[in-house]
This record gives structure tokens, sequence and C-alpha cells, in this order.
């Protein structure tokens, strides 16, 4: 295996990022370190690696949520109820460098924004069509692309009368552990969206723009469906020069 | 296009898309099983060494508890491990008799613990050959948390070796080094070792940024 500790990545802004502690999202009022984290001034191997899943195997609809979870009932069998989506984009670092071969992991709720989990109770129905998770591998230029329908809003108990927006979570791995990130594709023009506590977390309108998958007309289907880009960008990564000793 | 050197570095690098907290339905995405989904071809989980794999096999169990000393039970665990030789097998392969990486979950049907099946990791050398205690670099994603916790795990029987880690001498104070150790247990017929994580509060883990 490469020792691939002579490289370094782009130090985390964790202003840029939500802080622990949002206590507008009241679950990370109990939830949230009180401590101060301790920094790592020399990363090692056990940082800057991670895993490659070039190997693991997957199903031929892995990333096809259309066709990926179907009724047991034969009669029922058919596609998922709501809007057909294509969610895709590039993985790239913060220097533009496209990230090849990495792993892209999806979930979301169903049109009426109920989830298919053991704990979701909301009343809206589940679909038998639709299970709603998806995975796929970057290919040699970065680009990743899901088929699915598009996720409704839900409402969860955290103020009186809260709605999260319509949302895809999106997690990606990239080389390293370091690069590690999980976040929410929200889409483009969404009225719950400015309302979320989650949203809000962010104390950057810039930084929920980093958010917000957009609708790419070109990239759509005519008679099919819409197409959402959502670029995904990780850690830079930079390679060190010069041995840190005097 | 932008002239080079009219704008400040900063400027001419992207920022690194915003992090939001994986949910309470994480499950859906990344451990199929937990949410009572079907599995697929192949799942990442919480078994990273087959009885084949070289080393001594041992399970690392815990809970997770937030600062009302109640029990976390919907957090995603990721771990990142060496090999009994201390090398990482970054190439995930279900067929290879280890694999450095893993997930486990805690949940209402587990009583709140989470576990892994693995061997115990060798020492693994930094760039300026010093040499770190066998450990186990573990993220934590679940609701409320809004970008994954990172720690790291330490066993309690290499006293020794965790003296002389220079990770773990970076945290100043000896108390809370302590958060980071693993206490062993005799397992069904292995090592068991125990791990809370604290998220907050009296006893709070120490978490890392790197
Ligand atoms: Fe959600």
């Amino acid at each position: 295996m490469p020792r691939n500790d002579n490289k370094r990545f782009v130090e985390r802004d964790r202003n840029w990022h939500p802080p622990a502690y949002a206590p507008g999202y009241k679950t990370t009022v109990a939830r949230s370190p009180s401590q101060a984290y301790v920094s790592m001034q020399a990363p090692s191997v056990s940082e800057l690696g991670g895993p490659d899943f070039t190997r693991l195997r997957m199903g031929p609809h892995d990333n096809d949520l259309l066709l990926n979870f179907r009724a047991d009932n034969e009669a029922q069998a058919g596609l998922p109820i709501g809007e057909r989506v294509i969610v895709f984009g590039r993985v790239v670092d913060q220097f533009g460098k496209p990230v090849p071969n990495t792993l892209v992991e999806m979930w979301q709720a169903n049109a009426g924004g109920r989830y298919r989990h053991k704990k979701d109770g909301y009343l809206a129905p589940l679909d038998p069509n639709f299970g709603g998770v998806g995975r796929c591998l970057s290919d040699d230029e970065g680009w990743y692309r899901f088929r699915t329908i598009k996720p409704g809003p839900y409402p969860w108990p955290n103020d009186i009368n809260s709605w999260r927006p319509a949302h895809i979570h999106v997690s990606v791995m990239g080389p390293s552990i370091s690069t590690r990130l999980i976040t929410q594709m929200y889409f483009e023009g969404d009225p719950l969206i400015p309302l979320c506590p989650i949203v809000h977390t962010l104390r950057d309108p810039e930084a929920v723009e980093t958010m917000t998958g957009r609708l790419d007309m070109a990239r759509s289907r005519s008679m099919d469906c819409l197409a959402y880009r959502f670029d995904l960008v990780i850690r830079g990564e930079v390679q060190t020069y010069f041995e840190n000793q005097g | 296009m932008q002239q080079p050197n009219s704008q400040p570095c900063a400027a001419t690098m992207l920022r690194e898309t915003a992090s939001q907290t994986a949910g309470p339905y994480v499950h859906i995405g990344l451990a199929l099983d937990i949410a009572g989904l079907p599995p697929r071809e192949e799942e990442i989980w919480n078994r990273l060494a087959s009885p084949e794999a070289d080393g001594e096999a041992i399970e690392l169990v815990g809970r997770v508890i937030d600062g009302n000393g109640d029990l976390v039970r919907d957090a995603l665990l990721e771990a990142w491990q060496a090999d009994a030789h201390g090398n990482y097998q970054c190439e995930f392969d279900l067929q290879a008799p280890f694999n450095s990486f893993g997930r486990t979950a805690t949940t209402v049907e587990n009583d709140g613990e989470w576990c892994f099946h693995t061997i115990k990791p060798g020492q693994v050398a930094r760039r300026d050959g010093r040499l770190m205690a066998p450990h186990v670099t573990l993220a934590v994603f679940a609701r409320g948390i809004n970008i994954q916790l990172h720690t790291r795990l330490y066993f309690e029987d290499e006293a020794e070796a965790n003296a002389a880690c220079p990770v773990l001498n970076a945290v100043e104070s000896p108390t809370r080094r302590q958060t980071l150790i693993a206490t062993r247990e005799e397992g069904e017929g292995k090592p068991r070792y125990r791990f809370d994580i604290r998220l907050q509060g009296e006893g709070e883990t120490v978490f890392f940024d790197f």
C-alpha cells in the first residue's frame, strides 16, 4: 500500500460549516461537545488515508431509484409516484480537481415526504415502488448521477410547525477520511429553504448556496424527466514538498 | 479570465460544500438493515475481519451518550483502523480477510450499543517515525450532529505504547486523555473492549480536528 502521508488537506473552515451547538435546531443542544476539539498538528496516515471502493460490488440499479425497489406484489410492481428527476454533478476538490472513483451515497423521502424507515410514522403513505436509497462511484472525471423522484417536504418536531424543504441526503467519501462529508441537497427555488432550522445552522448565506441543486434544462430529457445539477466540493489536496525538520 | 496574482489566494480556491446533519433516517442510506430495507449486492458493515485475518480477533462495543446522560439511539459510526501489522488496507474488498473501514449503528433494539468485529490493530508510524499506540479512528454521525465528530479509541492493555503515543500526549489534560481508552472485558471467546462516547458534559470524549 502506498504511504500517502506526504500530502495534506486544506484545513476545514469550521466557521463555514454549521457549529456543533446551534440551538435553533434543538437536538444539537444536548449533542454538541462543549470542550474544544484537539487539533492534530501532524496528521498521520490514520487521518490522511481512506477506503477505496472501486471493488465494492454494486447492483445494476443501485443509482436508479426508479427501478431499485419494486413492490413484492407483482400486480402493484411499477414505477414510483412523483416527479421524475435526474440528480447529477461532479465531485471536485477545492482546487477544482475532479475526484474520480469515489463513493457517493444518497437517501431520501418519497414524493409524499415519507421515509421507508421503521421509525418514520408520518401520515403520508409509503410508496410500494420506492425505497429511497442510491449509491454510485464517480466516474473518471468525477461525475456521478442518480435517477429518482423529487422528494416531498415533511413536518418534524422542532418548532411548533417546522417543515423540512424537499431534500436529498448526500454522502461522499473522497480520497481520505479527512474529506468525508455528509450534506443535503435542496432544490433551487424551494420557499421552505429560508424557513428551515437545519438550514439556519449555517451562518453564511453563501454556504447555503453550496447545498442548492440547480435546475438544468439542458440536461433534462423531453417527455421524460427534469435534471438537477449538484456539484460536490470536498477538501483540497496539497502535496507537501519539504520535510518538517529544520 | 482572472489575471494571475491579481487576487488573494483564498479567493482562487473553492469553498467546501457545507455539511448538514445525517438526520434520524441515515440508516436508509448507510445502514439499510437497520432501516428495514433489503440488502444490496454488497453492504459496508461492522465485520472488518474474517476468521482468516492475521492478528487477535476482538470486539469493540460501546454506547453514545448525550449531555443529559441519555443514550443516543440513532447514531451511525464509521471506523478506520490498521491491520495487525500496522498497515491500512485501503482497497475495500469484502472478499479480503481484513478491511480497514467499517460502519455500525446504535439503535433502540440493540439498547443503544454499537459493535465492531475486528482485530487488534498494530502500531502505526507517523511520518516523523514516531510510533502511535494501537488505535481505531471513529467518526460519529447522528441527528443533532451538524458535522461528524472524530475521535480515537485506544486500548487499556497497551499502557506502555499509550504512554509514548504522540497523539494521546497532544491531549493536554490527563483526565481527558482517559476518555480515549477502551476498557477490556472478556467477551464470548475473544476479548471485548468497551468504549462509551460522551458527546457533552462530564467525561466528555476528546474529539479531534484534522
Ligand atoms: Fe431528511
